[in-house]
């Protein structure tokens, strides 16, 4: 049995002359809207469009982002995100302290998957550079960073969980968040701003406990995952909130610069450790889970899978780990590469991270440019909830995975 | 503007079993109560603290060496080093005065401030410091009233460094050699918890 329900486009009163199409959204919060219609009698009783107000303090929107929503009854006509709330000029910090010195402010951007923000800093100034990375650095990178991605995808599970209601999510998601942060905290003294990728290797070598923290982890995660299955992938009021809901196709996926588990939800094996290999990739052996709906529920599968798949990945670098030096003996203090500029991109957590960064031969890069995944897959948003009801909204922006930090830079 | 008209086909189960939703929810109780028969993993903060790791990046200290003096050389590696701008070393000549303290010495800080509001605990002044001067410590929750007394002077950082050892007496330097074999002994366990009573009435 199964039945349809439709979003029928009823003949409305509201014309589009009352909303002034030429400002942004932004301008006609409520009060001041009202104040505009007051000045022509007949648009009061007309009035249908409600604009509503989501954050920026708003638990849904995952930090501090401002969505304006148009609403016709429940659903969405138009959706405007307002950014910028949490803008700290990471870009220009970085053209003034010297190339080590930038590391550790891009644990502040994407801080659910910091380790991939210092490693994609230290591949760009080891380019222009041309230093010269230890194996044992690469591999070490490796697994910090599939670690991460780990940690972050439960991290998004347990908030997406949450988001459409199933807080048991939540805390298991964090219940296992939290022996990764313990391996970090072993290795690098931080449980949040890492540091650890540094330009020239690691910021210290990996100790036994480590070691044993992460096959311990290994070895129950499958369990772990199994349980989210059961509690969550098969529970039918998680899929009727999330099938379907949201669905992009791969060509306006693609035209809207949207990456990383977004895209493989909508059908293409786009995967930067596969397309471009770096580091040492082309050593493991891995998949790339893809669907092919590119709904909510796809994005979903798309992570749980890809927690297995960089579990694969954490397993087969420790038992590969080689022998050796874990950064760069002699690196000058004040990097001073030649003129020349260089763009490094990578798979983050949440999709393609990208670092331009141009040198003029002193000790501060000339320009630096982040590409963040985040903001580029918050740009397909307003296409994404047109039609949808506000409740699916939430699920929808959460689906996407933000971290504020990494839109607004 | 109108509304994009969209099919939405919802997801329903086979039979009237499936609708109601028993099922998954006996389903999902299972699994979350098996969960009351396992070992809580939460720790009764404040009452039980987890032990740090050694390395963790706290609240910065100033060492002393053996006689109690400051180990640092007013060298400026350290601010130097900083990201966020966030030491003010003014170096003094060790001249006549400090000759009978400092015989060894050519520098000697009279003013070593760090802002701790400023600063991003990435750890760098601990790399840089040549003299293993500076270091961080397990401090996490500082708390205060203005944003003056989080500029820690010099005499504080030597007071949080007293404090330290008392809790730690076998912490060695950072970059010893058994600062490996300490970091993985017992003593600084992760798991371990410091006070293991269970506080009743929580």
């Amino acid at each position: 049995m199964s039945h349809d329900t439709q979003i029928k486009k009823e003949p409305s009163n509201l014309s589009s002359k009352q909303f002034r199409t030429d400002s942004p959204l932004i301008d006609q919060i409520p009060g001041r809207k009202r104040q505009i219609l007051r000045e022509s009698p007949e648009s009061e009783l007309k009035m249908e469009e409600f604009l509503l107000n989501v954050g920026p303090q708003h638990p849904s929107t995952h930090g501090v982002l401002r969505l304006v929503v148009a609403l016709e009854g429940e659903v969405i006509k138009r959706c405007d995100p307002d950014l910028g709330y949490l803008h700290r000029t990471f870009e220009k910090i970085s053209e003034s302290r010297s190339y080590q010195q930038i590391v550790p402010f891009t644990d502040r951007m994407d801080y659910l998957g910091s380790m991939n923000a210092n490693w994609g800093v230290a591949v760009a100034v080891e380019k222009l550079a041309k230093i010269e990375v230890p194996e044992r650095a690469e591999y070490l990178r490796v697994i910090v960073s599939e670690l991460n991605r780990i940690a972050s995808h439960l991290m998004w599970m347990g908030a997406f969980g949450a988001d459409i209601g199933a807080v048991t999510a939540f805390l298991y998601g964090f219940r296992e968040r939290e022996l990764i942060l313990d391996m970090f905290e072993e290795i690098c003294g931080s449980r949040l701003t890492y540091g650890y990728i540094r330009v020239g290797g690691v910021a210290e070598d990996i100790t036994p406990k480590f070691d044993k923290l992460v096959r311990e982890f290994l070895d129950i995660l499958p369990a772990k995952l199994e349980d989210y299955h059961n509690l969550i992938t098969g529970n039918p009021i998680f899929l009727e909130r999330t099938r379907g809901v949201g669905a992009i196709t791969l060509e306006e996926a693609i035209s809207y610069g949207v990456t990383g588990p977004m895209l493989k939800a909508c059908g293409m094996p786009w995967d930067l450790r596969k397309e471009e290999p770096y580091s040492v990739y082309p050593k493991f052996d891995f998949d790339i889970p893809v669907y092919y709906n590119g709904d909510c529920f796809d994005r979903f599968r798309v992570r749980m899978d890809e927690m297995v798949e960089s579990a694969k990945i954490v397993i087969q670098a420790l038992d590969g780990l080689p022998e050796g030096d874990y950064k760069v003996k002699k690196l000058a203090r004040n990097i001073k590469p030649p003129v020349g500029d260089v763009y490094v991109r990578q798979e983050a957590p949440r999709g393609e991270y990208g670092v331009y960064m141009e040198s003029d031969g002193s000790t501060k890069p000339n320009r630096v440019k982040y590409r963040t995944p985040s903001f580029s897959n918050l740009s397909i948003l307003p296409l994404m909830t047109v039609g949808w009801k506000i409740a699916d909204l939430v699920a929808i922006l959460g689906s996407v995975d933000i971290v504020l930090g990494d839109v607004d830079r | 503007m109108a509304v994009s008209v969209k099919n939405i086909t919802v997801p329903r189960g086979k039979n009237w079993v499936d609708n109601t939703y028993i099922i998954p929810v006996i389903k999902g109780l299972i699994i979350t109560l098996r969960h009351m028969f396992k070992k809580p993993i939460v720790l009764y903060y404040p009452e039980n603290k987890k032990v740090l790791p050694p390395n963790y990046r706290g609240l910065h200290m100033l060492t002393r060496d053996e006689q109690g003096r400051e180990k640092c050389v007013a060298c400026e590696m350290c601010s130097t080093a900083c990201p966020a701008d966030c030491i003010r070393i003014v170096a003094n000549d060790s001249g006549d005065v400090w000759k009978d303290n400092f015989e060894n010495r050519e520098k000697h800080p009279i003013v070593f401030e760090i802002d701790e509001l400023r600063c991003i605990f990435c750890g760098m002044c601990v790399e840089a410091c040549p003299e293993d001067a500076i270091d961080m410590t397990d401090m996490h929750n500082l708390a205060d009233y203005t944003r003056q007394d989080f500029i820690y002077d010099k005499e504080r950082l030597l007071g949080v460094y007293d404090e330290y050892i008392k809790r730690h007496p076998d912490h060695a330097k950072r970059r010893d050699g058994e600062f490996k074999a300490m970091k993985n002994s017992s003593y600084f366990s992760v798991v371990s918890v410091e006070n293991a009573k269970k506080p009743g009435g929580h």
